[in-house]
């Protein structure tokens, strides 16, 4: 722990001069848990590269001496992607953050990786474009870091999630080799869609070093309004009443009464005091945005919404999502400390699940608070606990557990965006048989034989691979009964 | 070591550096001969002659990580803080390390590394409570910080960085050793900052310095450049001195009056834009407002309590409270941004002392910056048309510490004609942030300069801003980049149109 052998420090500092490497102890410390604060590792030793190139001289150095290694985006990962490795390099990207082109014409963005979501659409927003994908984190997280996670936001109903507009990627694979995955100005390059597996890869399969991204038209129009109900039910009522009228909104985000409270004390967005609201963003020609937001109104009524706002300008719709967006972090205020859960579930799911939780939540006695993008049925039930409580936080854990096991239940999945990284690997047999996952071991073996990059994340117990990649094996060792079958 | 530095420690002289006994001698208005050591400090007759890494800076920027060595004092102290305000278990654990502050963190912005981000301080300071020791790297990251205050605007989660990096810097002030460099230095700006007669005394070698062009002459001789970095930097930022005006101890509202204010004049402020101050009196009188200005009045402690000399800041602060005791004013006005936060906060800083804490927190209650009360006051003065286009700079002790945005900009859009243009990044700092920019001027310059582009990128007139220390900061920037801007206080551009100046009238001389 801490303090790394020497020629490690110096191997670093010959690549990126001594400003580039961090080897201290309580400067590491600080690199030690990313957005999920319930794992911590110091790792050995933290870089700073600011060109691909330094990425692929330290990558390289790496593979040859077997030194593990984990990417590092802006930190603000929630299920422990970034968490460092005992005796492994971190490798922070935030100094990579040039936006390298700006090319309107081909409606593509190249970046480096450490550049933040929200930059990107900033340097577009003059001509009348937008990077599409919007994770509440689009303020802080990088477009590695997104990449890596296959990010959605709120926004993601109806344009998809980060896969969807990313257009190509140069990445440093695990042996140091840079290559080119995804096509250039024209899409839908020929062979294997590697770029689609290494999207959401969770950094296990080499480190994305400069990134082509696809921006979007804003739309013509745009409307969203704001609608209180009595509870979740009546909500939810009001989501399936609004898709199944055929109609495909921005966004459909709902919140329960605890976060309300929450985001009221954090950034004051003047949401009524309900059991349930909807945040409801129509875009699209001015028409027909007209006429199907006339027509969602009729369907909040007819759920019974109790107040139904509409943002009457863009500051008062940045107000709405100010206080969507704001809900993670905004928990702070109503507790000391927080566990989000991700999951998915079928949306005509939602009611009965939502119960379940609550259930869960009194049989627990803790309090659940829940945010979700409803249109798609991906659930954040924020576990609310107090970790000088001795044994909180473990409890936390184990309902969290429980909920995301309600969610699979219920016909859903792990994780809708946050990824598995370290905290939820030990749910992946759950969702997943034997098989399937020899099948995506097969691809981190082609990609990461020797088990370097980003080691121990994602699947519950490290496959070895073998040296060819191919089917698999019984390793010697496990043969001798040395090691468990996984 | 080089003992040379040490001639430059003010307590050298005899004069035991004592900040009780310093503000005593306020009311003694000749210069006393320690007034006249601190000049000779900063004197430019004098900087010429110092070696080259006198005060050779620890950071440049983007290595903040593997500098230092040099200057390192190799002080440890476990654990990190003691039980005397260390920074509160309870305020820490509001973070809840979702990074949303990284963006709008200066430091974050040019080194791109956790340990120079509010998280990671914040963690930092978590680990400093049990976990590690106070040495080197800590103070060296909590030290980047700026003290801006972005971070507290950003954070969803309502954390209250202020409180959390005042008691960090109390505790690494009182507990660790630095380097006989770099205290001497500190001690120099404290024993000159926040005494204006030292200061003016200060300032007037410079003053005839830049009267005959002579710094622009060692400029252009590169001489300038052998001068070590934080006296430079300190050189750059000095402004040309002007005819010092004086507000009255009263002076009376014009027409009906409304209310009774108290008037506080800050230190920078009454010396190097004291034209600053005197707009602002007769803005309050025009809208109706007595002003009493206590003439003994001394530092507010801002840079005190921001540097984290506690006790020194206790005592500006008491004395501050006592000059205004019997006043009987309704509200106490303040126009320099970096004052008006911390008098706010006087309630919060006494809380402990039993003598003072009430009188503290009815002092804060009164405190409003000058934008702010005139806003809730409502204009009464006839303005005349100012037709300019003026980009508005956020101070961050106005925008970030005490949130206000607004009313700066509404008493300028009040002016028929006057334009307000925002400026790229606002909410980034320009590098001024108290002594910051003389203790750390690599940062600070690159900051500084980030903000006058961003400013001249506006296409304004000219630049309105509601703190000397930008005003001075953003200054230097444009000088170095070779060009200028008129630089006005809200105050002085309202105090204009009211008087019914022109355009051209205002913009020159600033
Ligand atoms: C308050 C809050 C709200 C959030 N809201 C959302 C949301 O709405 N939607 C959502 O999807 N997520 C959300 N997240 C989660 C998080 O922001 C995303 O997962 C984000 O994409 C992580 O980006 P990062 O730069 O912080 O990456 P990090 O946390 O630093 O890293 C995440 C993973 O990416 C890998 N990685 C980083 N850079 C690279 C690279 N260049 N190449 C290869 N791998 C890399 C890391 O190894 C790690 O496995 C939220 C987080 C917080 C704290
Ligand atoms: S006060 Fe400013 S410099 Fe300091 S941590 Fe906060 S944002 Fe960064
Ligand atoms: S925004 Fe607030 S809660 Fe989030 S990391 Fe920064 S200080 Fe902590």
């Amino acid at each position: 722990m801490g303090m790394a052998s020497s020629r490690l420090v110096d191997r670093m500092t010959e690549i990126l001069g001594p400003e580039g490497v961090i080897s201290e102890r309580e400067q590491l410390r600080a690199y030690e848990c990313d957005g999920l604060m319930n794992y911590r590792v110091i790792p050995e030793i933290v870089v700073l590269p600011e060109t691909a190139e330094h990425v692929q001289r330290i990558v390289r150095y790496c593979h040859d001496e077997g030194i593990p290694f984990v990417a590092r985006g802006s930190g603000t990962g929630l299920s422990g992607g970034a968490l460092p490795v005992e005796s492994g390099v971190l490798i922070v990207l935030s100094r990579m953050r040039r936006i390298l082109e700006v090319d309107i014409p081909n409606q593509r963005v190249v970046v480096e990786p450490g550049v933040i979501n929200i930059w990107v659409s900033q340097a577009v927003a003059d001509e009348g474009y937008y990077y599409a994908p919007d994770p509440a984190s689009q303020i802080v997280s990088s477009i590695g870091g997104n990449l890596a996670e296959n990010s959605g936001g709120v926004h993601c109903l109806k344009y998809g999630f980060t896969t969807n507009h990313v257009m190509g990627a140069e990445v440093v694979l695990p042996d140091g080799t840079m290559v080119n995955i995804g096509g250039g100005k024209a899409p839908d390059a020929p062979g294997y869609e590697l770029l689609g597996a290494f999207v959401g890869s969770e950094g296990t399969l080499g480190i994305a070093t400069k990134i082509t991204l696809r921006v979007v038209r804003k739309p013509a129009s745009v409307k969203t309004l704001l609608a209180a109900f009595k509870d979740t039910e009546e909500a939810g009522d009001a989501v399936s009443g609004i898709i199944g009228s055929g109609i495909v909104p921005a966004a459909i985000e709902m919140m329960d009464s605890l976060c309300i409270e929450a985001v009221e004390t954090a950034v004051h967005p003047g949401f009524p005091q309900a059991g349930a609201v909807l945040i409801v963003e129509l875009d699209g020609p001015e028409a027909e945005v007209s006429s199907q937001f006339d027509q969602t109104i009729e369907i909040c009524e007819k759920a019974n919404a109790s107040e139904i706002r509409i943002a009457q300008d863009d500051e008062e719709r940045a107000l709405f999502w100010k206080g969507r967006k704001a809900a993670f972090a905004a928990m702070g205020r109503i507790a000391n400390d927080y566990y989000v859960q991700d999951a998915v579930v079928p949306r005509t799911e939602l009611g009965a699940t939502l119960k379940r939780i609550s259930e869960l939540g009194s049989e627990y006695g803790m309090r659940v608070a829940n945010v979700f993008h409803a249109g798609d049925g991906n659930l954040h039930p924020l576990v609310l606990y107090d970790n000088d409580v001795p044994g909180e936080a473990e409890k936390a854990e184990d309902l969290a557990g429980e909920i995301v096991m309600t969610c699979l239940e219920h016909g859903g999945s792990l994780t809708g965006e946050h990824g598995i990284g370290r905290d939820k690997m030990k749910y992946m047999p759950k969702m997943f048989t034997t098989e399937d996952m020899d099948t995506m071991q097969l691809l981190r073996c082609a990609f990461d034989p020797h088990h370097i990059c980003n080691p121990g994340k994602v699947f519950p117990t490290p496959r070895l691979c073998g040296e060819k990649p191919g089917p698999f094996h019984m390793h010697p060792v496990q043969k001798a009964g040395l090691a468990e079958n996984f | 070591m080089d003992n040379r530095n040490d001639s430059l420690d003010p307590r050298q002289d005899g004069n035991p550096y004592d900040a009780t006994d310093a503000t005593e001698r306020r009311g003694v208005s000749s210069s006393t001969s320690q007034d006249q050591a601190a000049a000779n400090a900063v004197g430019a007759g004098s900087t010429e002659d110092l070696p080259d890494d006198t005060f050779a800076s620890r950071g440049a920027v983007k290595q903040t990580v593997g500098i230092g060595r040099k200057t390192e004092s190799g002080s440890v102290i476990f654990p990190a803080f003691d039980d005397h305000h260390p920074p509160e278990k309870d305020l820490i654990d509001d973070c809840v390390h979702c990074g949303f502050c990284l963006p709008t963190c200066p430091t974050y912005v040019l080194f791109g590394e956790e340990m120079d981000s509010p998280r990671g301080r914040i963690y930092l300071m978590n680990k400093g409570l049990n976990e590690e020791p106070l040495n080197d790297q800590m103070v060296r990251h909590f030290d980047l910080c700026l003290g801006c205050m972005a971070c507290v605007t950003a954070c969803p989660s309502g954390v209250q960085y202020d409180k959390l990096i005042e008691a960090t810097r109390g505790q690494v002030e009182r507990r660790y050793e630095r380097t006989a460099q770099d205290k001497a230095f500190r001690e120099m700006i404290f024993q000159l900052f926040p005494y204006p007669n030292r200061l003016r005394v200060a300032a007037a070698p410079l003053k005839l310095y830049q009267r005959f062009g002579v710094g622009d002459k060692l400029k252009k001789a590169g001489l300038m450049k052998v001068l070590p970095k934080r006296m430079r930097a300190m050189e750059a930022l000095m402004p040309m001195l002007t005819k010092q005006q004086e507000v009255p101890e009263f002076s009376p509202a014009v027409g009906e009056k409304r209310m009774t204010v108290g008037f506080i004049k800050g230190c920078v402020q009454r010396v190097f834009f004291s034209e600053v101050n005197a707009a602002t009196v007769r803005v309050l009188n025009a809208e109706g407002c007595d002003v009493v200005t206590p003439k003994a009045q001394g530092c507010c402690g801002a840079l005190s309590v921001h540097a984290g000399r506690e006790e020194e800041f206790q005592a500006f602060a008491r004395k501050l409270i006592d000059e205004f005791e019997d006043s009987g004013v309704d509200r106490i006005i303040i126009n320099a941004a970096g004052c008006g936060s911390t008098l706010k906060e006087y309630g919060y800083l006494l809380r402990d002392d039993r003598a003072y804490a009430e009188k503290a927190r009815n002092f804060s209650a009164k405190v409003r910056d000058v934008s702010e009360f005139l806003q809730e006051l409502g204009p009464v003065a006839e303005r005349q048309p100012m037709p300019v286009a003026a980009a508005y700079h956020d101070a961050c002790h106005l925008a970030h510490s005490q949130g206000i945005r607004k009313q700066p900009r509404q008493t300028l859009k009040q002016i028929p004609g006057m334009e307000v243009r925002e400026i790229k990044e606002a909410e980034l700092c320009c590098g001024s942030a108290g002594i910051y920019n003389m203790v750390e001027p690599e940062p600070a310059t690159e900051l500084g300069d980030r903000k006058a582009t961003n400013v001249l990128n506006t296409g304004a007139r000219m630049v309105v801003t509601s703190n000397p220390g930008c005003m001075l900061q953003i200054q230097a920037s444009l000088k170095r980049m070779g060009t200028s801007m008129p630089m006005a206080h809200p105050m002085e551009v309202l105090d204009a149109s009211i008087r019914g100046e022109s355009v051209e009238t205002l913009l020159l001389n600033r």
